[in-house]
C-alpha cells in the first residue's frame, strides 16, 4: 500500500524527466518520443556549440560568485545571533529570509527599478549581487542550524582555560560549522544556476545564462540541446544534494531531529 | 552567565556589513518599487517621478480583480492538492529508516531546484503531441490517436503542482519527522488501521503545521511566473505571469510595480496569518 503510493510519487516526479531525457537521445534535430535512433551528439553540443557553452560557463561563474557572496552575508548574521540575540541581529535576519519568502517577481521587479536608475542595468556584477540577496536565506538557515549545534559548554570550557574569542572561532567555531557552510554554499548555488527571472530582469538583454537560454530557445525555435542541458542540469542538483548528504546529515540539515 | 565584562564586545558588529548589503540591495529596491508604483509611465523609458494614482485605478478594475481571483483560485487549489497528497508521503517517509529517506530528499531538492523554465518546457514535451505521453497510450491500444493536452488549465495544474509537491513536503518534514513515532504505534496497537491511525490520531496532532504548510504552499504557488504562460492560454495567466509581461513586454515598470506591491500584500497577510497560527500553536503547547 505505502510502497504503491511511493511508487506513484516517484512516478510523478520522474516522468518529465525521463520524457526530456528521451528526448535528449533522438539522433536527429526533432523532439520527438520516443526517440528515432539513439545518439549523445546534443550531450556534446552543449560543450562543442559555442552560444550553449557560453551560457553554461555564465550559468556557473554567476552562481559560484553568487553564493560565495550569500556565504559572506549569512555567515556574520547567524554568528552575531549565536553570540547574542539583540533585535538588530533579528532585523537583519528577518531581511535576509524575506526575500526568499516573496514572490521572486518582487525581488525581480526591485532589481529592475534600482539597477536601472541607478544606471548598471545589464551589467553583469548586477545580477551576482541580486541573486546573493534573494539566496542569503539559504546559507542563513544552515547556518543558524550549524551554530545551535555547538555545545555552550565548550565554548565556556575554552574561554575559561585563557582562548579568547578569535581562538575560540579558529578552533571550535571554524570546524564545526563547515559543513553547514559548505551545504549553504551548495544550495545558493544550485538554485542560483537555475534561476531565471531575477537573472532575466537584470542581465537578460545583455547575457545568455543557460535558464534564460532554454527559454529563448522554447519561443525561436526548438533544438535538442534545450533537453540535454535540461538533464545535465537535474543530474548536476542530484549530484550536488548527494554529495552534501553524502558528507553531511541531510535529515537533520532539513529539519529532522538529531539521528537517536 | 559570568558577570565579567565582555573583552572584546559580544560579535555585534559583525552585523554591519550584512545589514549594509541588505540594506543597499533589498530594502532600497523595495522601497523604490513601491515608489515606481506611484510614478508616471514614460512611453520607450522606465518612469518619472510624477505621483498619480491611476496605476492603482487601472488594476482595481474588472479584468485585473478577476486576474487577482483566478491566481488566488489556483495558487489555493495547488496547495490543496500538495497537501492532500504530501501530508501522507511525508508521514509514510519519515517512517522510513533514515538511510532509506537519503534518496527521497535528494530528489525532492532536485526537482525542487529545478529551473521553471526546464519544468516548463518538460511538462510541455511530456503533454505534446508528438514527444507526449499520449503516444504511450496509444502504444498500449488505450487512445486512437495521440493528441495534445496543452496549452489547458489541466496543464498549468499538473506543472504547478509538479513545481509545489517538493516544496510542500519539504516544509511538512520537520514536523512529521519530530512526531513522536510511539503516537501512530500505539494507534496501531490499538487497533487502528495504519490509515486511520494517520487520519485520526497524526493529522489532528498535526493541525498546525498542516493550517502553516498550507500558506506557504499557497505563496510559493503564488510566485509560479512562468508555467500559466508555458503550460496554459492567456486566461491562466496570474499575477506573477502579468507583473513580468508589464515589466519586460510591455515596458510598463509602474504598473508592474502597482500588481507587485498588491502580491506582496497578498503574500505578508497570509504570512502574518501562518505567523498567527504558529504563536496559537505554541501557547496551546505551553
Amino acid at each position: 500500500m505505502s510502497r504503491l503510493f511511493f511508487a506513484l510519487v516517484g512516478l510523478f516526479l520522474a516522468a518529465p524527466v525521463a520524457i526530456i531525457a528521451g528526448v535528449s537521445l533522438n539522433a536527429q534535430q526533432s523532439l520527438v518520443f520516443p526517440p528515432k535512433g539513439l545518439s549523445l551528439r546534443w550531450y556534446g553540443a552543449i560543450f562543442t556549440d559555442a552560444d550553449w557553452r557560453a551560457a553554461l560557463l555564465t550559468s556557473v561563474s554567476i552562481a559560484a560568485l553568487a553564493a560565495a557572496l550569500a556565504v559572506l552575508i549569512a555567515l556574520p548574521i547567524a554568528y552575531a545571533l549565536w553570540r547574542r540575540t539583540t533585535v538588530a541581529g533579528r532585523v537583519v535576519q528577518l531581511l535576509g529570509i524575506s526575500p526568499f519568502v516573496l514572490p521572486p517577481v518582487i525581488t525581480a521587479l526591485g532589481a529592475l527599478a534600482f539597477w536601472s536608475t541607478v544606471g548598471f542595468y545589464g551589467s553583469p556584477f548586477t545580477v551576482v549581487v541580486s541573486h546573493a540577496i534573494f539566496f542569503t536565506s539559504l546559507p542563513l538557515v544552515t547556518l543558524t542550524l550549524g551554530f545551535s549545534s555547538i555545545d555552550r559548554e565548550i565554548v565556556e570550557a575554552a574561554r575559561t582555560m585563557g582562548a579568547d574569542e578569535r581562538a575560540v572561532r579558529r578552533t571550535i567555531v571554524a570546524p564545526m560549522i563547515r559543513p553547514y557552510l559548505v551545504s549553504g554554499f551548495a544550495f545558493a548555488f544550485v538554485l542560483s544556476l537555475n534561476e531565471y527571472i531575477i537573472a532575466y530582469m537584470t542581465v537578460g538583454f545583455t547575457m545568455e545564462t543557460v535558464p534564460i537560454k532554454i527559454f529563448n530557445a522554447l519561443r525561436y525555435g526548438y533544438t535538442p540541446v534545450m533537453a540535454s542541458i535540461s538533464v545535465l542540469f537535474v543530474g548536476l542538483a542530484a549530484l550536488i544534494f548527494g554529495l552534501v548528504a553524502r558528507f553531511g546529515d541531510l535529515p537533520k540539515l532539513l529539519g529532522a531531529w538529531e539521528r537517536r | 552567565m559570568s558577570a565579567a565584562q565582555p573583552r572584546e564586545g559580544s560579535g555585534q558588529g559583525a552585523l554591519v556589513f550584512p545589514g549594509v548589503m541588505l540594506g543597499a540591495f533589498f530594502v532600497v529596491p523595495f522601497g523604490l518599487m513601491i515608489a515606481v508604483s506611484f510614478f508616471q509611465r514614460v512611453q520607450g523609458g522606465f518612469y518619472e517621478p510624477i505621483v498619480t494614482g491611476a496605476n492603482y485605478a487601472r488594476f482595481l478594475s474588472l479584468f485585473f480583480g478577476e486576474i487577482l481571483l483566478f491566481s488566488l483560485g489556483l495558487s489555493a487549489l495547488v496547495a490543496l492538492i500538495c497537501l492532500v497528497v504530501g501530508a501522507p508521503f511525508t508521514y509514510a517517509l519519515s517512517r522510513l529508516p533514515r538511510r532509506a529517506q537519503v534518496p527521497w530528499l535528494v530528489a525532492l531538492l532536485a526537482v525542487l531546484s529545478l529551473s521553471e523554465v526546464i519544468i516548463g518546457f518538460s511538462w510541455s514535451t511530456l503533454l505534446s503531441r508528438t514527444a507526449g505521453v499520449s503516444n504511450l497510450l496509444v502504444a498500449l491500444g488505450l487512445m486512437a490517436s495521440p493528441a495534445a493536452f496543452t496549452p489547458s488549465f489541466a496543464a498549468v495544474l499538473l506543472g504547478m503542482t509538479y513545481q509545489a509537491l517538493p516544496y510542500c513536503v519539504l516544509v511538512f518534514y520537520p514536523s512529521f519527522s519530530r512526531l513522536d513515532p510511539s503516537l501512530g504505534e500505539a494507534a496501531e496497537t490499538l487497533g487502528a488501521s495504519p490509515i486511520r491511525a494517520f487520519l485520526t490520531v497524526i493529522l489532528p496532532a498535526l493541525r498546525g503545521a498542516l493550517a502553516a504548510t498550507f500558506v506557504v504552499v499557497f505563496v510559493f504557488a503564488l510566485g509560479s511566473y512562468l508555467l500559466p504562460q508555458l503550460l496554459g492560454r492567456p486566461q491562466h495567466w496570474t499575477l506573477s505571469v502579468l507583473i513580468t509581461d508589464q515589466a519586460i513586454y510591455q515596458s510598463n515598470m509602474p504598473f508592474a510595480a502597482a500588481m507587485a506591491v498588491f502580491l506582496v500584500l497578498a503574500s505578508l497577510l497570509l504570512v502574518s496569518l501562518t505567523a498567527l497560527f504558529g504563536a496559537r500553536r505554541t501557547e496551546s503547547a505551553a
